[in-house]
């Protein structure tokens, strides 16, 4: 089978995970992939743990991403990186929200698209077609601080892997 | 728009079928993962609108198809329930317009408060059922459902899961049908008057509908072969065919679309094809079992796999016939009572109170969880008003005295009507206390409205019932509404007094759910503003 590739967004409800993998999946199916998104909805919604499963490729079966199949596992809340893990693959990246310094974003709210700018960067979608998604998914009044915030994801993301 | 690729949920591709398919009507109560279908019709420019219940949903339905007009019913799983009588005398009427009603199952229980398999009630109520993969065929389903009840005259159930519904996958639209021909009334007492001497020969229709449908399912219906090694044939449905899909890419796989009435020929002669033969379904064997009784070896799954979801590793096992323990997946956080929820306070009374609490459906049921663990029972819609007057019923009176039934404003309107009914006509000894929650909005599902809120699905304001008025009218004793402003003290002791009393009691108590009540003050301005204008307008002369 082609390969596929799976990212997993997760975090607490409230924090835009839903959002972050609506933005990545539009972004990816711009990118001309075929993508499969899924997640729960409902009882989620009430603060409790969200996570959201996004993966493209030339063609995706299940919207699922297999337990330890994960090659990107992006975390808004440290709390949740641990129950998260499972899901990560051998050799997969795990972008948590210390990626970024303290303070870093003007607005907190900016956390799920700063998160997905840090994956940009290993990710194998067109910068405008990310963009584009991300004025398609938000309101315009948004768009600005949300530029912001994926341009310093992405910095602090190239940055730490030339450290690396 | 046809030909356009589209990235979109199950939910929103059903409500799309249905506009481009010319749907008249959708009708439906809230219920994950069912809800934004209603929502997104409405937002397409569809006509759409809340039931107080999903059998009134249906029954409107009903009426609307009779009258020849294409319509859209839809509910979560456990709805299905409250609709099923109509449904299973609907099943022995002609209808004239094609009627869709989507059953949206939650294997795995996301958010409901049970995981059954409503593909049992095709077979029970002999009607047919289509099961979508994706959205694409959630798309292409909801048009084929409308076709095949046109044909048959004969309402269809699309059954939907949670992955199906809530998963975006891509949709390639087809072009709007023709226009439709304007719904008119036509006399046709036998085929829509069930009394016995009509329904008898309406229940010999019935079979031989599902029998031609049947045959058609053999030729032409929507089911798909993958070819694949002879070694390993997979036969699957819904979500669970994409999963085996991905975990046996090797095999041949044949994925039934209309899975009731089945076509059993095909399965057979798919079945003699391979050397092996596995059922890959999520919830109950009703495949497998529906292959057994026809003659068909076929390899179910392990016990064990009938809880909750499949995805791609249980599939795995499964064919693996892996009975071993799964790891248990790490406990993520569990959801809560909003900060500022108004039902914090009534749980709060309740556990100090130390109550007996019979709770409902809604977010108010987070009150079982700590630090309130205020909820004793818990089972279905509206259950809290009978369950609190039977146990009012038989326990030694110092117990019943402390019970308390708990309910929502939706729910109530819903399913607790009838409980006041019950209340009002076998009251208990102690008497009793029912309070309704009322926050104003249909809140766990994400803050539809319904009967109580005075405003439709598009938030547009209409009549609305008053509780308080209807416990008066049906001849509550004590009828009392708290506001907000009231605080934890003063409903506590209004509770204690009514708990005194050997009376039959009701307490509103009223504040809007903190994530609504935003959108509830700009929805109340706007309609202040509207009949301003509307005033203004009229105050002009004429001409």
């Amino acid at each position: 089978m082609t390969k596929v590739t799976n990212v997993v967004i997760a975090g607490l409800g409230g924090q835009g995970v839903l959002k972050a993998s609506d933005i990545l999946a539009d972004a990816a199916f711009r990118a001309g992939f075929d993508v499969k998104k899924s997640e729960l909805h409902g009882m989620s919604q009430r603060g409790g743990s969200v996570s959201s499963d996004v993966r493209f490729g030339t063609r995706v079966l299940s919207p699922m991403v297999p337990p330890g199949e994960a090659d990107v596992l992006l975390v808004l809340e440290a709390t949740q990186i641990e129950i998260n893990r499972p899901t990560l693959r051998d050799g997969g990246i795990l972008i948590g929200p210390d990626v970024l310094a303290e303070g870093a974003l003007k607005n907190k709210k900016s956390l799920n698209v700063a998160l997905l700018g840090a994956a940009s960067t290993v990710l194998d979608i067109p910068e405008d077609e990310w963009f584009a998604a991300m004025y398609a998914n938000l309101a315009e009044k948004l768009h600005k601080i949300n530029e912001q915030a994926f341009a310093l994801g992405r910095a602090a993301a190239l940055e730490r892997s030339q450290a690396d | 728009m046809s030909g356009e690729r589209l990235l979109m949920s199950g939910d929103d591709a059903v409500a799309l079928a249905a506009l481009h398919a010319g749907v008249r009507l959708g009708t439906g109560y809230p219920g994950t993962p069912s809800t934004e279908i209603l929502e997104t019709f409405d937002r397409l420019g569809g006509r759409a609108q809340w039931s107080p219940n999903e059998k009134v949903a249906l029954e409107v339905g009903m009426g609307t198809a009779f009258a020849g007009a294409r319509t859209l019913v839809t509910m979560k799983h456990v709805g299905l329930n409250v609709a099923a009588d109509p449904l299973f005398t609907a099943a022995y009427t002609d209808i004239e317009g094609g009627l869709v009603l989507v059953s949206a199952d939650d294997p795995g229980m996301a958010s409901s408060q049970n995981e059954q398999d409503n593909r049992h009630y095709a077979r029970a109520a002999a009607l047919p059922m289509l099961e979508p993969i994706d959205s694409q065929q959630a798309y292409d389903f909801t048009w084929l459902g409308l076709e095949i009840s046109e044909r048959w005259k004969i309402p269809v159930i699309l059954r939907l899961t949670t992955r199906v519904c809530h998963s975006k996958t891509a949709v390639v639209p087809r072009d709007s049908a023709d226009e439709m021909a304007e719904p008119r009334f036509e006399r046709d007492i036998p085929a829509r008057v069930m009394i016995p001497a009509y329904a008898k020969p309406a229940h010999h229709r019935l079979r031989q509908k599902l029998a031609e449908i049947a045959d058609w399912n053999e030729q032409d219906g929507p089911n798909r072969l993958d070819e694949g090694k002879a070694e390993l044939g997979i036969v699957a449905t819904g979500i669970a065919a994409v999963h085996a899909r991905e975990a046996a890419p090797e095999a041949r796989q044949l994925t039934i679309g209309l899975t009731y009435p089945l076509p059993l020929d095909r399965i057979r002669a798919f079945a003699e094809g391979v050397e092996r033969l596995v059922v890959v379904e999520e919830g109950d064997p009703v495949l497998v079992d529906a292959l057994r009784a026809a003659g068909i070896p076929a390899e179910g799954k392990p016990e064990m796999y009938r809880f909750g979801e499949l995805n791609v590793e249980r599939v795995r096992r499964i064919l693996a016939g892996d009975t071993s323990p799964e790891p248990i997946p790490p406990k993520g956080k569990p959801p809560e009572l909003c900060q500022g929820c108004s039902h914090r306070t009534v749980f709060q009374a309740l556990r100090d109170l130390d109550c007996i609490v019979a709770g409902d459906i809604g977010c108010y049921t987070l009150g079982v969880l700590p630090p309130f663990s205020a909820m004793d029972t818990c089972v279905c819609m509206g259950a809290s008003i009978g369950v609190g007057l039977g146990m009012r019923h038989v326990l030694p009176e110092d117990q019943a005295r402390r019970v308390v039934s708990v309910i929502g404003d939706s729910t109530f309107v819903h399913s607790g009507i009838t409980g006041i009914a019950e209340m009002v006509y076998n009251p208990p000894a102690t008497g009793h206390l029912v309070l309704i929650l009322d926050n104003g909005t249909t809140a766990m599902t994400g803050q539809q409205e319904h009967p109580g809120t005075g405003r439709l699905l598009d938030h547009s304001p209409t009549g609305k019932i008053s509780f308080e008025a209807l416990a008066e009218s049906m001849g509550v004793q004590n009828v009392h509404v708290v506001e907000s402003s009231a605080g934890e003290e003063g409903l506590k002791t209004l509770i204690a007094e009514l708990l005194a009393k050997p009376e039959t009691s009701l307490v509103v108590t009223r504040q809007p759910c903190v994530l609504a009540a935003p959108k509830i003050r700009f929805y109340e301005k706007a309609a202040a503003e509207q009949l301003a204008a509307e005033k203004g307008c009229a105050a002009e002369p004429a001409g």
